[in-house]
């Protein structure tokens, strides 16, 4: 039997300008989970792609070996064939069709003549329903009905119908809560006792930590190390997560949060906005009160964070006070410095000095196609123009000025925005509502799905903002990093405000209580999690 | 005027790991480089070049005889006008299938106004405009506050204006116009001064033209230096400046040396500075290429879609008049057939000139470039002995090969 099921030697991978990947080499042992870790940027992404065909055999140099056999993939369904898949962090499944016409598709299970044999297909989705752990819903249930944890576990499904052998995860947990994240973790240890070996990208050092048995380590397009995680499967782990994060940046990361730096202006203490009793209808479905009676206030030099599940209402609660951007409006009213405010329309609020910067970058923030300066000017033209008109130099200056302090790392201020890495997207993002010079600014999810370099640098930008008195809501998943740096931090469960701990008295413990404090159990989620505990 | 060129100059990337080589920047790798960042555009004009120069060869030299050159001019002039308001809708992500319907009916109108109601031929073309300018309204309202995707409003907006139009006329063409109104297409600036065997108004528009082109070049590359941006190598400014005065010479030497500059021409020019102009350094052109390029993240930032849509439209249903305008003015007659497939043509010489399908990028003088194209190649076919049916196998060939060479050069760009 062979040592590896799969052997990559000596992958490089060009692109125009750029060495993607620089001679990396990784193997994995069959039957184990394997762990890739780096920075955004460090080739993680390019080698699946060249692993499962993406960039076909030719276009880079290096072999690959999968069971003992140089393969060489000129597209996904030849490593498809060899039992090679590979999910997505964007999940590929077509909204409108059905748990079973998904599972199969392309892979349609049919006779003679392309004919679908439906019942065939029925029958083989709920085994692999089964499999997965996803019990509670039909075969012929439409996808776009599921939350984002269940799709996960539909593609899954869809992975083991291809008689997968090495299954490609890209960072698998990052839209999903806790509970299901735990739920998947558990599955792919199901696997790995099944004999499937597993590769799992991951930002999250912890999960690594949980469930790899080994973690190559990748940095600017290297390899940098393979570390063992445990001696054997069900061990405790040997790494710790600085040891992780040491190779992933190669020096120490001694300030991983700022130390809050306090603002001391004239306005310090004061209260700056206040929302009072704001609920929101679902647009989909009107019964439902997506955000229901909430009421904060956030103060000059204050980083308020906002805690919850997937589904307890915090990106609507946002969306909807900015500009009534998402959702049904029920009542709530919002206060600037006590006098009462309509947010009725984005440009209202934006007039009033409130800044949302969204969660979803590439769907609300930034006009992929055009470049850097461009997206940093959308939100304030009016700063850079005169009389309707734009001055492109002195655009392109503050851009310049952007770039040199958030430090977006890129050849030049005319780069097309999706070419960057998501790090500096998000500074991209950032920037533009930095110049925009509000005094409230509603960051969500601001450091979801980039490296740890970049995160401690919008971590310092968060900072020095709450420093120069703006007041800022910081909507995050991850609890450390609220913990880390907000100076209260209100939890939401259900659409519901269940509670706001100052930064002395919060904990994991105490914040994870309240995120999961539901009135009434039952309707409560998309995903239903709450109310199973 | 200089659309294509400015600021795409060279911004250099750090060569990464290059010895001190000074060679490897010479003056031909710069000029790659600036034809490469705008590769649709450069690569249309190359072509159109390319094209006048081969039918040049082909009709032994008649193609770029000044009465040619002008009737290329005279023959496409409302389909350049409608090239570039489709331009701004398309960059915006939209579309209008209504101009040809709507060109025909505000022609229409303005033969009915001058001929049936003994109008004055500025007072007709006025309303001729404001009617487009409702119409374009009109539909934006439906698409912009409704929310019916703009395909089907103007797919009804052109089944619409082309009955009304037929009910307006009743079926029937009306002519003849005064004078005026026919100078509109067919005209001349007047002759003045004395007699060189040039028209001298011309020449001076030319010159005038050299010098203004080459003061904005300057004054650019100054603002760039006082505002401590890096500025492109001065032998790279002078070519671009000594390529665009002679161009600017070349054409208007060739129009002088037959009758002049037509009316049209002035008409045209005018817009594709105006609307360039606002495009390229406007807020709302801004605004424009924002919400074509992610929609709900302009939103997000405060861009007002709807209204900024509602410009787009009525700017669009003005330039449709204009173009009727122009077409009827040109036939000399409101005819019900007016107008048939401008829509189609309109929207090939945005696409030919580098708009793409879900909105974002574009220019408007690439939809001109793009226009002229077809144009040139119509003339030239038909110089040649080409009939209509194999130029317009050919004109649906250069299409998809303009469009496919761009999709391949950014398929290339990416991997």
């Amino acid at each position: 039997m062979e040592r590896h099921v799969l052997e990559m030697r000596g992958i490089s991978k060009s692109f125009p300008g750029v060495k993607a990947l620089d001679g990396v080499s990784m193997a994995v042992r069959p039957g184990e989970v394997h762990a890739v870790c780096g920075e955004n940027g460090a080739g993680k992404s390019t080698l699946m792609k060249v692993l499962s065909g993406v960039h076909p055999h030719g276009s880079y140099e290096g072999d690959i070996l999968f069971e003992g056999e140089p393969c060489a993939f000129k597209d996904i369904r030849a490593s498809e064939e060899r039992g090679i898949v590979i999910i997505h962090q964007e999940l590929a499944l077509v909204p409108q069709l059905s748990i079973a016409e998904n599972v199969f598709l392309g892979n349609e299970r049919a006779g003679r003549g392309g004919i679908i044999s439906w019942s065939t297909t029925l029958m083989e989705t709920e085994r692999l329903m089964k499999r997965v752990g996803l019990t509670d819903e039909r075969p012929q249930t439409r996808v776009s009905e599921l939350g984002v944890g269940k799709q996960q576990l539909v593609e899954i499904a869809k992975a083991l119908a291809k008689r997968v052998k090495l299954l490609i995860l890209d960072e698998p947990t990052a839209a999903l809560n806790d509970e299901d994240s735990r739920k998947l973790l558990g599955l792919i240890a199901e696997f790995r006792d099944q004999g499937i070996s597993c590769i799992l990208i991951s930002h999250k050092l912890n999960e690594i930590r949980q469930i790899a048995d080994q973690v190559t380590i990748l940095r600017d397009g290297r390899t940098i190390e393979t570390l063992p995680v445990r001696p054997s499967p069900g061990a405790p782990p040997e790494v710790s997560e600085d040891r992780l994060i040491q190779g992933m940046v190669g020096r120490e990361l001694d300030q991983y949060f700022p130390e809050r730096t306090p603002y001391r202006g004239e306005q310090a203490g004061q209260v700056a906005l206040s929302v009072v009793d704001w609920t929101v209808r679902h647009p989909a479905d009107q019964q439902r009160r997506a955000v229901d009676s909430v009421s904060f206030e956030v103060r000059h030099g204050e980083i308020l964070g906002i805690a919850g599940l997937m589904g307890a209402g915090r990106t609507e609660l946002a969306m909807s006070l900015f500009g009534r951007s998402w959702g049904r409006y029920e009542r709530g009213r919002v206060y600037l410095h006590g006098k009462e405010i309509s947010t009725r329309t984005v440009s209202q609020a934006v007039g009033h000095g409130i800044a949302y910067v969204t969660e979803d970058r590439k769907t609300f923030g930034l006009n992929l196609i055009d470049n850097i300066s461009r997206n940093i000017s959308l939100a304030a033209l009016p700063r850079v123009a005169r009389r309707g008109l734009v001055d492109e130099h002195a655009e392109r200056q503050v851009a310049e000025r952007f770039r040199t302090s958030m430090n977006i790392k890129t050849p030049t201020v005319f780069e097309q925005t999706g070419r960057l890495s998501g790090g500096n997207q998000q500074k991209v993002v950032l920037s533009r509502w930095i110049y925009a010079e509000p005094e409230i600014l509603i960051l969500d999810e601001p450091t979801r799905g980039i490296d740890v370099g970049a995160k401690s640098e919008i971590y310092t930008v968060i900072d020095q903002l709450a420093a120069q008195g703006k007041a800022v809501v910081f909507i995050s998943s991850e609890l450390s990093e609220l913990l880390g740096l907000c100076d209260r931090i209100a939890t939401m469960a259900a659409g519901r405000l269940t509670g706001v701990l100052d930064r002395a008295e919060a904990t994991q413990e105490a914040l994870m209580r309240l995120m999961t404090r539901t009135q009434t159990g039952k309707d409560t989620t998309d995903d239903g999690t709450t109310g199973e505990r | 005027m200089s659309q294509a060129t400015l600021g795409k100059s060279t911004s250099e990337r750090p060569e990464g790991g290059g010895g001190p080589s000074g060679g490897a920047r010479s003056l031909a790798g710069q000029l790659l480089r600036a034809v490469r960042t705008n590769m649709r555009q450069s690569g249309m004009l190359i072509a159109l070049v390319l094209l006048l120069g081969m039918f040049q060869i082909w009709t032994g030299g008649d193609v770029l005889l000044p009465r040619n050159i002008t009737n290329v001019i005279l023959q496409n002039s409302y389909i350049l006008i409608l090239a570039i308001g489709m331009m701004v809708v398309i960059i915006n992500g939209h579309i209008d299938l209504s101009v040809g319907s709507l060109a025909a009916f505000s022609g229409g109108v303005a033969a009915v106004l001058m001929v049936d109601h003994d109008m004055s031929w500025q007072l007709a073309l006025a309303i001729s405009l404001l009617v487009g300018a409702a119409v374009g309204a009109w539909q934006g309202f439906w698409i912009a506050y409704i929310g019916i995707p703009s395909f089907i409003v103007t797919l009804a907006g052109m089944l619409l204006f082309r009955g009304a139009t037929q009910l307006l006329l009743d079926g029937q063409s009306k002519s003849p116009f005064p004078g005026g109104f026919q100078d509109i297409a067919q005209g001349y600036l007047p002759e003045v001064g004395p007699d060189t065997n040039y028209h001298n108004l011309t020449v001076l528009i030319g010159l005038v033209l050299c010098a203004v082109v080459v003061f904005f070049q300057w004054r650019s590359r100054q603002q760039q230096r006082a505002y401590e941006l890096e500025v492109s190598p001065f032998n790279l400014f002078a070519l671009k400046c000594l390529a665009l005065v002679a161009a600017i010479l070349a054409f208007t030497l060739t129009l002088a040396s037959y009758r002049g500059v037509p009316v049209v021409l002035l008409i045209l020019g005018g817009l594709l500075v105006v609307v360039g102009f606002v495009m390229r350094h406007a807020v709302v052109g801004r605004h424009v290429y924002a919400l074509g390029g992610n929609r709900a993240a302009a939103q997000l930032s405060g861009v007002k879609d709807r209204r900024v849509t509602m410009v787009v439209f009525i700017n669009m249903g003005v330039l449709a008049a204009l173009a009727g305008c122009v077409y009827a003015a040109r036939l000399n007659a409101g005819t019900p057939g007016a107008g048939n497939l401008f829509e189609l043509e309109a929207i090939a010489a945005a696409f030919i000139g580098g708009a793409s399908m879900s909105g974002g990028v574009g220019t408007v003088l690439g939809a001109v470039i793009g226009g002229l194209v077809l144009g040139v190649l119509n003339n030239g076919m038909s110089l040649v002995g080409v009939g209509p049916d194999w130029q317009q196998v050919i004109k649906g060939l250069v299409l998809l090969a303009a469009v496919g060479f761009d999709v391949w050069n950014k398929r290339r760009a990416a991997t």
